[in-house]
């Protein structure tokens, strides 16, 4: 049985005009329409188009959520087993639908969605993380290119075909690193990259220089003598027998743990689980990492406010930075939620 | 300075009488081969096995590599400076290669950062030890020994056995002569002034104990960059006696087989003169990575080079060398290009790198350290399964009762090598 094909054109693909009618709101026509003919044939024997969905553009730009609803509800009752939007070119708002519409069959119904732009389309960034958006030209009159080269990889989504990179299936990459064997090792692939840069020939780097956020640094304790300040850490102090499982490396979780009734920590109560440094000490004693007991007579002495009662922990190894901004921001509420003046972050 | 490498090619191993290649096959004494290591009183006890290509084998957790080979003529012997051996220069005269052998170490876990190799199935791709002949060392330390000694013991063990083996094979002639032989740097300029000199930027891990390189015997971490010439390097100068995670840490057999310094020789005299590598320390202080990178920079320039290619080993901190030494280089004018892998989560969604900075314009991706992999259980396990759980990429959850695994591939030892050693990079979905 041929796979199910749906797909979704804007008012003007279906020949209903332009401007004028960009308001219609969406109606499944049970036939493949417009470019949806074309692409009906190129998916040749193994799939067929079971219908199509045609929208106004005007109308799914002014009504983002219900119109989606509707075209959600129309395609789910379709049963497809591939959703195909556009190609939208280089059209802002039918690039912006087409995407919303790929992005949410994937999302929502757990259905592929495929649909395809020129780069400068906004629905490129709005959507690429979300569905596969493969390249297209400027203006229809790349339609004859776009078509054959989105059928071709609906085929491959459908039949379950391994997949090549974002440039060798050409759309528009996910912001997803995985891993390839190259035909040649990273020593020679490198030493001609640095020839052509010798010699000021075009090169692909491999990786693009990420850009990091900058956080701006909160403004200074005003009095340090009433404010209270919580201890946190990459350095993988946790209670004896990790009881909350954190990985000695690339951790993808914290834990908080009370130390409301600690005055030390020692090989006893507490142990270091990091995977990147040496831990002989750090398990002899914890504070060497976690300064509970430094903090406990700094307290005493008066020199602040209060400890606060709890110690957030993970370790920072092969950490991937997402989940540690994460981390940073869920603890980073916890502790204003405390009324927590300040922290201090130990590392390792 | 000149070296030839007269390699013997082994495409087997066995146990038998005498110690000896025949038929490319590395016929070992066992009971002889166990006696140069075990007799260290750091063991409680030291045993041998075989592992062979294609075998249903897992061997875990596994410390370093060591290519077995020994000098035949000329000053020195391989890994000087260790072993008793004077630290007397080596990389020239002849040196006896077993191409294709390897000694792993393996034992009950010394830290966290050991590695598996699987010599048969989806992990065997990963891992450039699923192909080599090995000699398993297995060995147990001495109840209540320092982790610090234990590392040590298993250290020299590897390479001692290692060297044994490639001695006991000297009379057998070899099938093939390799020869490298780069003169001064004055010399090598002279012969092409035209093309551009490039020198080699060789990080290396040395943040302490059990995360330590030794050149000549020498702590890296106590040391400045140091310029060293290819040959010495392929004469084991440099040694690996670190627990970093097993994706990325550089073995002693990576070392000998550093795929850097052979691209640079494949392409000297042709398009490029080679200057020479330059093995630089991974401080763990600001001041000392500030010192290891100007000075890496000075030494390139001081060269006249014209390019630098510049490799990382570990991850996270050590990027910032990597970014240093980049930013330098360029700097200086020098244009210079990166050999790294990402961790860029077990999703591929988060920046692969800890550091970064704008003149790192030409990167060369050995992976994602974090991408997950399934293997399957193996009819034989060498060493102890379950320290999957201790090893950085492995978790409690990573052993299955049926013996496979669910892993990150940095616990596969070599998978994401910053070398380049294997074809393994990160691209773009």
């Amino acid at each position: 049985m041929a796979y199910r094909v749906v797909c979704y054109i804007n008012q003007f693909f279906a020949g209903m005009g332009g401007e004028d009618t960009a308001h219609v709101p969406p109606e499944f026509r049970p036939e493949a329409v417009g470019p949806a003919a074309q692409l009906d044939q190129l998916l040749g024997e193994e799939a067929t188009v079971v219908g199509t969905i045609v929208c106004g553009d005007s109308y799914y730009g002014e009504h983002l959520e219900e119109a989606r609803k509707t075209c959600l509800e129309l395609i789910k009752k379709a049963k497809p087993d591939l959703v195909i939007a556009g190609p939208a070119f280089n059209a802002g708002r039918y690039g912006v639908a087409c995407g919303d519409i790929a992005a949410g069959v994937t999302q929502e119904l757990g259905i592929p969605g495929i649909t395809g732009m020129f780069e400068e389309n906004p629905g490129v960034e709005m959507y690429r993380e979300k569905c596969y958006i493969l390249k297209a030209a400027d203006s229809a009159r790349g339609m004859r290119t776009s078509l054959p080269l989105m059928a071709a990889f609906g085929l491959k989504l459908l039949k379950k075909e391994a997949l090549g990179t974002a440039e060798e299936e050409s759309y528009f990459s996910r912001g997803i690193r995985k891993n390839f064997f190259h035909a040649e090792n990273g020593a020679v692939r490198g030493i001609r990259m640095l020839l052509q840069k010798i010699a000021g020939e075009p090169f692909a780097t491999e990786y693009e220089m990420p850009v990091f956020n900058k956080i701006p640094p909160a403004p200074p304790v005003k009095d340090l003598t009433k404010a209270t300040i919580a201890l946190c850490t990459s350095g993988g102090i946790v209670p004896f027998g990790n009881p909350d499982k954190i990985r000695v490396s690339s951790a993808e979780s914290y834990g908080v743990y009370d130390i409301g009734e600690l005055e030390d920590l020692n090989a006893s109560n507490y142990e270091s689980i990091h995977g990147g440094y040496d831990r002989v000490w750090a398990n002899e004693d914890p504070d060497v990492v976690l300064p509970l007991d430094v903090m406990r007579e700094m307290e005493k002495e008066g020199v602040y406010g209060k400890l606060y009662s709890k110690v957030f922990c993970t370790t920072g190894t092969g950490t991937a930075v997402a989940h540690a901004e994460r981390f940073g921001r869920e603890i980073g509420e916890q502790l204003k939620e405390a009324g927590v003046d300040a922290a201090i972050l130990t590392a390792t | 300075m000149r070296l030839e490498l007269h390699k013997l090619p082994i495409e087997n191993v066995c146990w038998g009488e005498r110690t000896h290649v025949k038929d490319r096959t590395l016929v070992i004494d066992r009971e002889k081969a166990l006696a140069v290591v075990s007799g260290d009183s750091r063991f409680a006890s030291a045993s041998l096995e075989l592992a062979r290509p294609g075998e249903s084998v897992r061997i875990i957790p596994v410390k370093d590599a060591v290519e077995p080979r020994c000098k035949l003529e000329g000053p020195g012997e391989v890994f000087p400076g260790v072993l008793g051996h004077a630290p007397r220069t080596v990389g020239e005269g002849k040196t006896l290669v077993l191409e294709g052998a390897a000694v792993l170490t393996c034992g009950s876990i010394v830290a966290f950062q050991e590695g598996f190799v699987d010599m048969s199935g989806p992990g065997a791709a990963y891992t450039p030890f699923s192909e080599t002949q090995n000699v398993v060392l297995m060995v147990e330390p001495r109840e209540g020994l320092d982790q610090h000694e234990y590392e040590a013991a298993l250290r020299e063990a590897g390479l001692k056995l290692a060297l044994h083996l490639a001695r006991e094979c000297k009379d057998t002639p070899a099938e093939k002569v390799e020869v490298f032989d780069l003169p001064s740097v004055g010399e090598v300029q002279k012969a092409h002034p035209e093309l551009p000199g490039i020198v080699y930027i060789f990080m290396c891990i040395t943040q302490g104990l059990l995360h330590d390189t030794y050149l000549y015997g020498a702590d890296v971490k106590q040391t400045l960059p140091a310029l060293v010439h290819p040959n010495e390097i392929m004469d084991g100068a440099l040694i690996s006696g670190n627990c970093v995670s097993a994706c990325d840490k550089n073995t002693t057999w990576h070392h000998v087989n550093n795929p850097v310094v052979a691209e640079l020789y494949r392409r000297h005299g042709v398009d490029l003169n080679f200057l020479g590598v330059i093995v630089t320390p991974e401080s763990t202080t600001l001041a000392g990575k500030e010192r290891a990178t100007w000075y890496n920079a000075k030494l390139a320039a001081q060269l006249g080079a014209r390019g630098a290619v510049v490799s990382e080993e570990g991850y996270g901190n050590p990027d910032t060398d990597l970014c240093m030494n980049a930013k330098k280089l360029e700097d200086l004018g020098i244009p210079t290009v990166v050999i790294s892998d990402e961790a860029a989560g077990t999703d591929g969604k988060s920046q692969g790198l800890a550091d970064a900075t704008p003149e790192m314009t030409a990167f060369i991706s050995t992976g994602n350290v974090n991408e997950m992999i399934e293997v399957p259980p193996m009819e034989r396990v060498l060493g102890h399964p379950e320290a999957i759980a201790h090893l950085s990429g492995g978790a409690d959850e990573s052993l299955r009762k049926d013996g496979s695994m669910y892993v990150e591939l940095q616990s596969v030892i070599g998978s994401t090598n910053e070398l380049g050693f294997s074809r393994i990079g990160c691209r773009w979905i």
